[in-house]
């Protein structure tokens, strides 16, 4: 990620330290991660000290501080989508990719991340692949659905 | 987009945009919520407009893609209007037929049409089916009536007439008496008393105030603040407003979660809509009152749905939460005075406003009025969104509305009131719904999800699903949150996996006891919570796990084992083929055996077994049966499949 775009988006902001996280947010958005570039661009313009940067990039879900894989799935690990079956689903995806959640492969094929709540609870157990919702799963179908990813 | 300056140009506006309507005029509303574009409603509205476009009918026919109407089961749900027909699970490929059949010919087409399983009758409108018939809809109601990206459409439903008559009509005393006599209480979780927490803000000498719109909602299994944010975010923003208004502040914030991108698009939307028209900004409607919102979205963090972690995450800090020895009423947001409510409670507002409070008062119970969205989800017939009047029993929201439990299963329990709430008996189902009651049933109201269990899921695990997402969630700045919560997970996981202790209850019980008193935040207070209300009224699946090893739900993965049974086994190969371990034995007129070395337990088999063979069974307690031996495994011409 360019330092030019970081800064547009930093000054969008107004370089506000109130923004931190929203313009933390904006840079995970568009970049899937926060290298260390942008934690530094941003550290330095906000006068916020690296160390409370990483300490928000850490405690907040939607920051990951390593790239991401070019697949990436979320299982939805919800109570509807629980008391459906969805440890079995997890397990499956587990095994098919082999990581475990928070992981991205060595190829960067997939990354693996178990979410709370997707709100398609009508569907569960539910699979999101790339944004794309996979619901009413069963074991099977998880392991084929997976296969057709390169 | 010309600013409206007065109420007067408001009400010239919206007559204009009602005379411009032809309620004769069809119109194809379509679901545009989550779970139905999750279906393919995406599809099916691309599906009718070049179908429309084709049949050149764009001057005869429109289209809308709509908020969630709550029917989430049997989506994606297509009304048509004038008639209000209602066709559910449709897909694109019926599109050329409803536009021939419905639109054209004016026949309703019979296999679109809900179907009552219990009497196999057929229902044309909403109105008819049960699903729908039982509830009392105030305010989900308007989702299926508006394109929630339109402000028009909002303005033709009498959208912001509440906030013109509050700032003409009203002052701000006069509306915190209209919401304190409404007893409206707050539909996030504590049930605190919405009009007592404006005039504790109110009454502030401090000039500079907040209010802030809770859309951080993190209970897995609820979506209802989702739904309306999608679906109707105006009435939010109308509702935000007039509490600016009536509390004295001049900005407001909604804190919604990013893992919602609809839901904040929309808002976003609106809000800018907001500022064009003059609902928002300096002078608004010419009342003297200026009043900004901003939309600040939260980075993935369930304590953030706490208030104080919330204003502090809002300051763009970590977010964790404080002591509340002074309340956020009167030091919230950057120490000042703040208003939080969640996002139903302020789509509450303008509904009071408008129709008055005694009109609110006469739904509900004595302590609890109004109604309530709830996301009846889990083992449940109809999942979807239901909003009832409190008061109404769990037994006919689960059945009347819900349709009960699919597949012949027993009802066991329903968890209420998120991962802070507890789990509900079957002797406890003629329940009334209400905050106080589900607090004295060992429950709590919570945000309104509602997940109903049946006889497959096993108690323990429910209560350690919770106290491991809890201690996921935890935020680490208090210890007994923190390390109590960890080593009740810790038990909780060893009694599931087949290493239960005696003493662990015991144990459990004093972790619980602690978290109560010490915790610095709710989260960390109620979170033995789902721990203390299954060893309450299921205190017998703990003791089989820990005493027997056995999971009587026969849920528990390291507690059951997997066998065929050789009677039934038709030697099919499905499950042999199937299982992604090879731990099958059999072949062609060999009946299959697991091999239970090799077997993950990962229930494929079960899945697959047809379910005239139905030979795949599960195990608990109890020692596997040794294999038949070699010679009567192979089948004889005729039990062959």
């Amino acid at each position: 990620m360019d330092i030019e775009r970081i800064d547009q988006i930093i000054d969008k902001h107004h370089s506000e330290a109130g923004s931190l996280i929203q313009i933390l947010l904006e840079i995970q958005s568009e970049n899937h991660w926060l290298p260390k570039e942008a934690i530094e661009r941003v550290s330095e313009k906000l006068a916020v000290p690296i160390t409370g940067i990483q300490h928000i990039a850490t405690f907040y879900k939607a920051f990951s501080l390593v790239p991401k894989g070019r697949h990436e799935v979320h299982i939805c690990m919800g109570t509807a989508c629980h008391v459906r079956g969805a440890g079995r689903i997890l397990d499956t995806v587990q095994d098919v990719i082999g990581i475990k959640p928070g992981d991205t492969d060595q190829d960067l094929k997939f990354s693996l991340e178990t979410v709370n709540c997707l709100g398609c609870c009508a569907l569960g157990p539910v699979m999101e692949i790339n944004g794309k919702t996979h619901g009413k799963l069963s074991t099977a179908e998880t392991a084929n659905l997976l296969k057709a990813y390169e | 987009m010309t600013r409206l300056n007065t109420p007067q140009e408001l009400e010239t506006f919206r007559q204009a945009i009602i005379a411009k309507r032809d309620p004769a005029k069809a119109c194809i509303s379509i679901c545009a919520g989550a779970g139905c574009l999750a279906t393919g409603a995406g599809e099916i509205i691309a599906a009718f407009k070049q179908e429309i476009e084709k049949q050149g009918l764009t001057a005869e026919v429109d289209t809308k893609g709509t908020g969630c109407p709550g029917f989430c089961e049997l989506g994606p749900v297509v009304v048509i209007y004038p008639q209000e027909i209602c066709y559910l699970q449709v897909t694109s490929e019926d599109v050329p037929e409803i536009m021939a059949q419905t639109i054209k010919e004016k026949k309703i087409i019979d296999r679109l049409l809900y179907v009552d399983p219990a009497t196999g009758e057929k229902a044309s409108f909403e109105s008819e089916i049960p699903f729908y018939k039982h509830q009392k809809r105030n305010i989900i109601c308007n989702n299926i009536k508006i394109d929630s990206r339109s402000i028009d459409d909002y303005l033709a439903i009498d959208g912001y007439t509440a906030l013109a008559e509050v700032l003409t009509r009203m002052s701000a005393e006069d509306v915190t008496a209209e919401i304190k006599k409404s007893n409206l209480r707050g539909r996030g979780g504590g049930g605190f008393h919405t009009g007592r927490k404006w005039e504790g803000s109110r009454n502030d000498p401090e000039k500079i105030k907040y209010v802030i719109v809770n859309a951080d909602e993190g209970d897995p299994g609820a979506f209802m603040d989702r739904a309306l944010l999608e679906g109707n975010p105006h009435s939010i923003l109308e509702g935000l407003i007039i509490g600016g208004y009536a509390v004295g502040a001049h900005e407001g914030y909604i804190y919604v979660r990013q893992e919602y991108p609809l839901a904040v698009e929309n808002i976003t939307r609106a809000v800018k809509q907001a500022e064009a028209y003059g609902f928002l900004g300096k002078n608004i409607l010419d009342s003297g009152f200026d009043f900004n919102v901003y939309v600040h979205q939260g980075a993935g963090a369930f304590v953030c749905g706490e208030s104080t972690a919330l204003m502090t995450a809002l300051e763009g800090r970590v977010g964790e939460p404080r002591p509340k020895y002074i309340r956020s009423n009167i030091k919230g947001l950057w120490n000042k005075p703040t208003v939080l409510n969640n996002v139903e409670t302020w789509a509450n507002v303008p509904l009071i406003i408008n129709k008055g409070a005694d009109w609110f008062t006469q739904f509900g119970t004595e302590g609890s009025k109004g109604t309530k969205i709830f996301s009846l989800v889990g083992k449940i017939t109809n999942t979807g969104l239901v909003e009832v009047p409190m008061g109404i029993t769990l037994k006919d929201i689960i059945y009347n509305i819900g349709g009960g439990i699919p597949g012949g299963k027993k009802f066991k329990a329903v968890q209420t009131g998120g991962p802070s709430g507890g789990c509900i008996p079957e002797e406890l189902l003629d329940l009334e719904v209400g905050f106080d009651e589900l607090t004295k049933a060992g429950s709590m109201m919570g945000s309104g999800g509602m997940i109903v269990m049946d006889e497959d899921t096993c108690m323990v695990d429910v209560a350690r699903y919770f106290i491991h997402f809890l201690t996921d969630e935890s935020c680490g700045k208090c210890l007994p949150c923190r390390e109590g919560l960890r080593q009740m997970d810790k038990i909780l996981t060893n009694i599931t996996a087949g290493k239960g202790k005696t003493g662990d209850l015991e144990r459990l019980d004093q972790l619980a006891e602690t978290l109560t008193e010490a915790s610095l935040c709710a989260l960390g207070q109620s979170a033995p919570n789902p721990f203390l209300s299954t060893l309450r009224y299921f205190r017998a699946e703990y003791e089989a796990h820990i005493n027997e090893k056995k999971c009587p739900a026969l849920s528990c993965k390291e507690l059951i084992s997997y066998y065929i049974d050789p009677e039934k086994c038709a030697a099919c190969m499905i499950c042999l083929k199937k299982c992604p371990v090879d731990a099958i034995d059999g072949g062609k007129k060999k009946i299959h055996i697991v091999n239970q070395e090799k077997c993950t337990n990962c229930g494929t088999c079960l899945d697959v077994c047809p379910l005239r063979f139905s030979a795949v069974k599960k195990i608990s307690g109890t020692p596997v049966p040794a294999p038949i031996p070699e010679e009567k495994r192979i089948l004889s011409k005729g039990q062959e499949q």
